[in-house]
């Protein structure tokens, strides 16, 4: 087939193209990966039962924060990758301030304890619970912003890939803030990220394979 | 070759791709026409010693950005969305032939992709009509009737006996899928 040709097959598509559709599959990605984590969070985890009294705590609300900067960092980043053409600006910064503000409340939270103290803060009681639990409810985030990436046409896959990972990861440790018992800001600055992170590289590794296009 | 600045050049392309969008298919029809041989100058300035694929990958090109141009902004400049474009093509040609031939150029961003044009197409070496004859019928008799018969869209849809509004959704998944059998047979050749 000549170009010429070709040219005038694809000026025959008429259809009318939706500038906006991909923004709002992006909204219901969103929608529907918090709603399913939150929802496999009560269903498997539970809620935490003094949930009424972890809402007076400064720290509750840390923690629910952090990933939920990391998340809304992710997408800033995710909304340019998905694209051909968008740099990626000063996102990079954006997705690291929020771990650099956790290490910093961590770093300050250390200082003067002893080292059975400083063991405690670390590992709390649930740490081998939150590595697991916060990639396992960001499945279904990960898949859904997946399905609305391969509609999209983004140049570097790998990147993308991880952007979409971190930010079903943000979705994730937010909804698992609701069930976790933790407090303390090493615990989270360690395994929340962590947790987060499983997602993001998972991402990197699965975007070139899959957002060919 | 210069006729205007490039700034005159992307206000020009970038105002027949938003007409071609909303639907005037005569400046879209121009829009591709002037991109090709942007396209081609572009990719046969970087592919010094595999000049038999720069018209394939024109193509290649060419469908994907129209494929893909739900993913334009029109608050966004065009040169770097179609530059973004014809480099993630050009690269995915270098690494299918990587190690048989070497990066002629380094993939600098020194010459922009309006800053040329060449309208002499050679000949492409992939013939799309074999993959366009592989995708089924509701979609491929759209296409062939309005490709080679210069049909309107209530003629085609007379002569495939379909609704109007099949024959454009008809077209529209076919070329869609005409990309997909294009990135498989890359994949299994």
């Amino acid at each position: 087939m000549k170009t010429d040709e070709l040219i005038s097959m694809l000026a025959s598509d008429t259809l009318p193209v939706g500038l906006r559709g991909w923004r709002r599959r992006f909204g219901w990605a969103l929608a529907g990966g918090l709603g399913l984590a939150l929802m496999l969070m009560v269903l498997l985890l539970g809620l935490r039962p003094d949930i009424a009294a972890a809402v007076t705590l400064p720290m509750f609300w840390v923690k629910l924060a952090f990933p939920a900067a990391f998340a809304a960092a992710a997408l800033m980043m995710l909304l340019r990758l998905a694209r051909p053409g968008l740099a990626l600006g000063y996102t990079g910064f954006a997705l690291a301030a929020p771990v650099l503000v956790i290490w910093l409340l961590a770093a300050l939270s250390l200082q003067g304890t002893s080292a059975a103290e400083r063991s405690m803060l670390v590992w709390g009681e649930t740490w081998s619970a939150c590595l697991i639990s916060v990639p396992l409810l960001a499945v279904p985030a990960f898949v859904l912003l997946f399905g609305v990436l391969k509609t999209l046409a983004p140049v570097r896959p790998a990147l993308a890939g991880a952007a979409a990972g971190a930010l079903s990861g943000g979705i994730s440790a937010a909804a698992y803030a609701l069930h976790c018992p933790e407090l303390a800001p090493v615990f989270i600055g360690l395994w929340y990220l962590l947790g987060m992170l499983v997602p993001a590289a998972l991402g990197a590794a699965m975007g070139p394979r899959i957002l060919r296009w | 070759m210069r006729e205007g600045g490039l700034n005159e050049r992307e206000a020009v392309l970038r105002d027949l791709l938003l007409r071609g969008m909303a639907g005037d298919g005569a400046a879209y029809h121009s829009f591709l026409k002037s991109l090709s041989a942007h396209l081609r100058a572009f990719l046969r300035a970087r592919l010094i010693n595999m000049q038999d694929e720069v018209e394939d990958l024109v193509q290649e090109a060419l469908l994907a950005v129209h494929n893909q141009r739900h993913t334009y902004d029109p608050a966004q400049p065009l040169t770097p969305w179609v530059q973004a474009i014809a480099r993630y093509k050009l690269v995915d040609l270098l690494r299918r032939r990587a190690g048989r031939e070497m990066l002629n150029e380094p993939l600098d961003d020194g010459l922009a992709v309006f800053a040329a044009s060449d309208s002499e197409a050679a000949d492409a070496r992939r013939d799309l009509d074999h993959l366009l004859a592989q995708l089924p019928d509701r979609q491929r008799f759209p296409i062939v009737h309005m490709k080679l018969e210069g049909l309107s869209v209530a003629e085609a849809a007379r002569a495939c006996g379909m609704t109007e509004s099949a024959v454009k959704v008809g077209v529209h998944r076919g070329l869609k899928a005409l990309a997909a059998l294009v990135r498989s047979s890359h994949e299994n050749g």
